[in-house]
């Protein structure tokens, strides 16, 4: 694949003319996809995908164009020429761009990830369905290949794949009442993985207990690491990018104008260096180890793409265009995992998170509903399940003055999401206990 | 796009040939150009465009389903995408939550094409980049105003369905979403104003420019983005709502479209999406809302965004009452949920390209109008809120527990309209909120409108979705602003 990619650069580098220059991106995967339902097969099936997208650079213009490619050499270089004529084409019809911006220096990488899977997929579905034998077992396994790469007419070549896979799973015992699990990695372990359904299993015991209504209200909980990548996942949207906050539509509007501070223990960094994914970009440059977007509490730094630095007059930090983290790392605390119950107290012990949005931007006020084994929690033992209830709460308040410690612990969250193609996202985070927390329906 | 249709027959006969030995097999041929095109703060943007093509191959053998997706369409490529399908096939037999044989598919034939006057390609590149740049200009009214945007997105789809006992359908689509937003800002106070969210999306061509008013639209969301800036916040209390269409297809997408599709009551999606509040016992019993409620599935609307004549599983398409008066009646659910759960639904087995498998999808969802003019429904309530345009929306994963924020909000107070607010939200529960509905806007108030984005699905997908609704009063919800 990656021998493909090179020959397709090398042929694009052949079909400029005159001061022309480019910058490509590849992107590919060949991908298992199995979908489960009361532990039988609902969907199953391949995908085998690539695609080419080129920018065209003659000066300050340029134009983008995206194809799909077959794999057939003879055919998919009749569509590149294709692809580059029509966008020459287009070139004298669009003005100078200001904010054109591109990498020329040559940092070329490769990192080839060793195809570790199952070679028999069947194998792993039956192991999956026998786990769900005598249970409700309903998630997806994708699996296979994923491959970026980046070319450029200087030179430049970056490659990347990995071979992984991706259960993403939940036990019912009815209605909404789930266990909701994950088994990500690169070597499928059945021991690990018998390890992680017996977890559940004796997880999903504590959810046939009749369920608990609590009136809307003010609690403490327990947001554990995958509800709060869920909250700081959402600041994603709009919190971390130098355009926002140039254009103070970032929802950390309050910290950058007021000063505006969270808890002293909230750290959060885009960690590529840790991270599962690429460390180059769309424009050819190469993302640093690591950005600090909120040190101690305060806010540090943005992600600044190439665009966005022309436009401002910045460096780049090597972001995408999207400004977003691909690689989020919130700091651990000092609160031992094995703490957390004695730690809560009374109150609710919350798993996953579920629809968040922001109900105040400019307040940074999040919106959501508890989700998947949330549990009342009553003089460090856990009661019962609790039926949903719908949150509404600042930032500020959750992971700042009310935020009463985050666990020593951090979990690695694979990002399960398969939108367009497999994600290589993913975050670290701890869990948080956190007081007063508004429950509003 | 121009009919490709030698090519179709190629691969047609392609196709044929390769049919392995099965049950059943169909092949469906998606290929989809794009064309972006953006100017922000006066400045023209990276213009994209993108040209898409693959097929999936979908076997059905001894009970078992299985599907490869490829975007090589040799007949080698097809074969080993055939063949990768009946291994699937085989592997899932015995192991299914159906026995997919016993499923009775179509073997559809016809034809479908977007109603389209002025195509994408009659108004030259440079001409479309100046009316974008004109739109952007007539944004920035005010210094306050630290960001807009003026774009065009259009696309052309075109997909062939073909079964190995002779069914075919070709349809082609046309889909244009014009857009428009202004930021303006004063110190921590942000406010934003769009142009229905991207909500004007329809199926056509360049006149639905004229259809939605794009061209005249600029002042007046430029001029709302600083009004909002003064505004107070939406007040808290119990209340009427009277909410614009660009609200209420939000509404009837997350709280009656989601709840309603069969494969959610099944529990496909329960590991992501959800489940719902609905359950097979209610159809045909449970009043969803009041009597003035009325749904329906209605694909055959020729300028909305999900219209077709033909879903991804070759079902015909048609218009069906989902709810009428109030009471739940239909399902919105393809040929294998209807198989799966022995109700009625609809053809809405969709695929958001040819890399996905189908899905039951909402497609167009629409709420049919009623009797009120829109001055009647203001002079109607004593105190409460009129909601345009949603910005924020989130529900429980059984589709119950709601709440949604709007960009713009204006009081009623003695039936009359008063004071603009921001940061308008309100919360209540579906079983609950739809009986509420206390008034329907006539049909001159119906607004064709719709989503290009709508997720669900594992492996994930984001399909497009049209609805349309007139507005409509609901009474003593629960209303609040901003902090």
């Amino acid at each position: 694949m990656q021998e493909y990619f090179c020959r397709l650069a090398d042929r694009l580098t052949s079909l400029l003319q005159g001061k022309e220059i480019y910058t490509c991106t590849f992107d590919a995967e060949e991908s298992d996809f199995v979908r489960f339902n009361h532990s039988a097969v609902r969907q199953a099936g391949t995908v085998t995908q690539r695609s080419l997208s080129v920018n065209l650079i003659d000066g300050q213009r340029h134009t983008y164009g995206g194809i799909s490619l077959s794999g057939d050499w003879e055919e998919d270089c009749a569509h590149l020429a294709a692809l580059v004529t029509n966008l020459r084409g287009q070139l004298p019809y669009l003005p100078e761009d200001p904010h054109l911006l591109y990498a020329t220096e040559v940092r070329s990488s490769e990192h080839t990830g060793e195809n570790r899977l199952p070679e028999d997929t069947g194998a792993v579905v039956a192991s999956i369905l026998e786990a769900g034998r005598g249970r409700d077992l309903v998630g997806i396994y994708a699996a296979g290949g994923i491959h970026d790469g980046f070319a450029n007419s200087f030179g430049q070549r970056n490659w990347f794949s990995s071979y992984s896979y991706n259960f993403d799973w939940s036990f019912y015992h009815q209605g909404d009442k789930a266990v909701k699990c994950a088994y990500a990695g690169l070597v499928w372990n059945p021991i690990e993985f018998a390890h992680k359904v017996a977890t559940a299993a004796k997880q999903l015991a504590v959810l046939a207990q009749p369920a608990r209504t609590i009136a809307p209200g003010r609690y403490r909980v327990y947001l554990a690491p995958a509800a709060l990548a869920d909250i700081v996942g959402l600041l994603s949207w709009g919190g971390f990018g130098l355009k926002d906050h140039r254009t103070k539509q970032t929802v950390l509007l309050k910290m950058t104008e007021e000063g505006a501070r969270l808890h002293p223990s909230i750290t959060i960094q885009e960690n590529i260096a840790d991270g599962v994914g690429t460390n180059f970009q769309e424009a050819g440059f190469i993302k640093p180890d690591r950005v600090t977007l909120i040190a101690d509490g305060a806010f540090r730094d943005c992600l600044v793409s190439p665009r966005s630095a022309k436009e401002y007059d910045v460096p780049t930090n090597g972001a995408s265009g999207g400004e977003m983290p691909d690689a989020l790392d919130v700091a651990s605390g000092m609160l031992p995992e094995s703490e957390v119950l004695r730690q809560l107290d009374t109150g609710i012990y919350i798993n996953n998170v579920w629809y968040l949005n922001y109900s105040d931007r400019t307040a940074c006020r999040i919106t959501g509903m508890t989700r998947f084994a949330t549990l009342w929690v009553e003089n460090g033992v856990i009661q019962a399940p609790l039926n949903v209830m719908r949150f509404d709460e600042t930032l500020y308040r959750m992971l700042g003055e009310n935020l009463a410690g985050l666990t020593a612990e951090r979990e690695l969250i694979l990002d399960s999401s398969t939108y367009g193609g497999r994600s290589t996202a993913s975050s670290r985070l701890p869990g948080a206990v956190v007081n007063d927390f508004t429950f509003t329906l | 796009m121009p009919t490709s249709q030698p090519r179709h027959e190629r691969i047609v006969q392609r196709f044929h040939s390769i049919v392995p030995t099965v049950d059943f097999c169909s092949l469906r041929l998606v290929r989809t150009q794009s064309q972006y095109l953006s100017v922000r703060q006066n400045i023209l943007q990276p213009v994209s465009t993108s040209d898409d093509e693959g097929a999936m191959v979908t076997v059905i053998d001894n009970g078992g389903l299985g599907y490869a997706a490829t975007s090589d369409l040799s007949e080698t490529g097809l074969r080993h995408a055939a063949e990768q399908a009946r291994s699937w096939a085989r592997r899932s037999a015995g192991r299914s939550v159906v026995d997919f044989s016993s499923v009775a598919f179509p073997r559809p034939s016809g034809a479908y094409a977007s109603p389209v006057q002025l195509t994408w390609d009659s108004l030259p590149l440079a001409d479309k980049i100046d009316l974008l740049r004109a739109t952007s200009e007539q944004l920035k009214t005010d210094e306050r105003i630290v960001d807009w945007e003026a774009s065009l997105w259009h696309t052309d789809s075109e997909t062939l369905f073909v079964t190995a006992d002779g069914g075919q359908v070709q349809q082609n689509f046309s889909y244009l979403v014009p857009m428009m937003s202004a930021t303006a800002n004063a110190g921590t106070e942000t406010q934003t104003r769009t142009f229905a969210g991207r909500g004007y999306c329809r199926q056509g061509g360049m006149e639905l420019l004229d259809q939605c008013a794009f061209r005249d639209a600029a002042p007046q969301i430029a001029a709302e983005a600083l009004e909002l800036l003064l505004a107070p916040n939406c007040p808290t209390g119990t209340m009427d709502v009277l909410l614009a269409p660009d609200q209420m297809i939000l509404q009837i997408h997350e709280s009656i479209g989601h709840p309603l599709e069969l494969d959610r009551i099944l529990g496909d999606e329960r590991n992501y999406a959800g489940t719902s509040f609905v359950t097979p016992d209610m159809f045909g019993t449970y009043r969803y809302g009041s009597e003035l409620l009325n749904i329906t599935f209605d694909p055959t609307r020729p300028e909305e965004f999900a219209s077709y004549a033909f879903d991804d599983d070759g079902q015909p398409a048609r218009r069906e009452y989902l709810i009428r008066e109030g009471v739940l009646v239909r399902g919105l659910g393809s040929t294998t949920s209807q198989a799966r759960l022995g109700l009625p639904g609809v053809a809405n087995a969709r695929a958001t390209s040819w890399n996905r498998p189908p899905i039951d999808r909402m497609a167009n969802l629409n709420l049919e109008p009623g009797q009120s003019r829109f001055t009647d429904m203001i002079a109607a309530i004593e105190r409460g809120v009129y909601m345009q345009t949603n910005v924020s929306w989130s529900i429980d994963d059984s589709r119950n527990k709601f709440q949604f924020g709007c960009e713009w909000g204006r009081l009623i107070e003695n039936g009359q309209l008063t004071t603009v607010v921001k940061n308008p939200n309100y919360r209540g529960v579906s079983a609950t909120f739809w009986r509420s509905l206390k008034m329907v806007g006539a049909s001159e108030t119906l607004e064709v409108l719709g989503s290009p984005y709508c997720g669900k699905g594992e492996p994930n997908q984001v399909i497009r979705v049209g609805h349309a609704s007139p507005p409509c009063i609901f009474v003593n919800v629960e209303v609040f602003g901003g902090e």
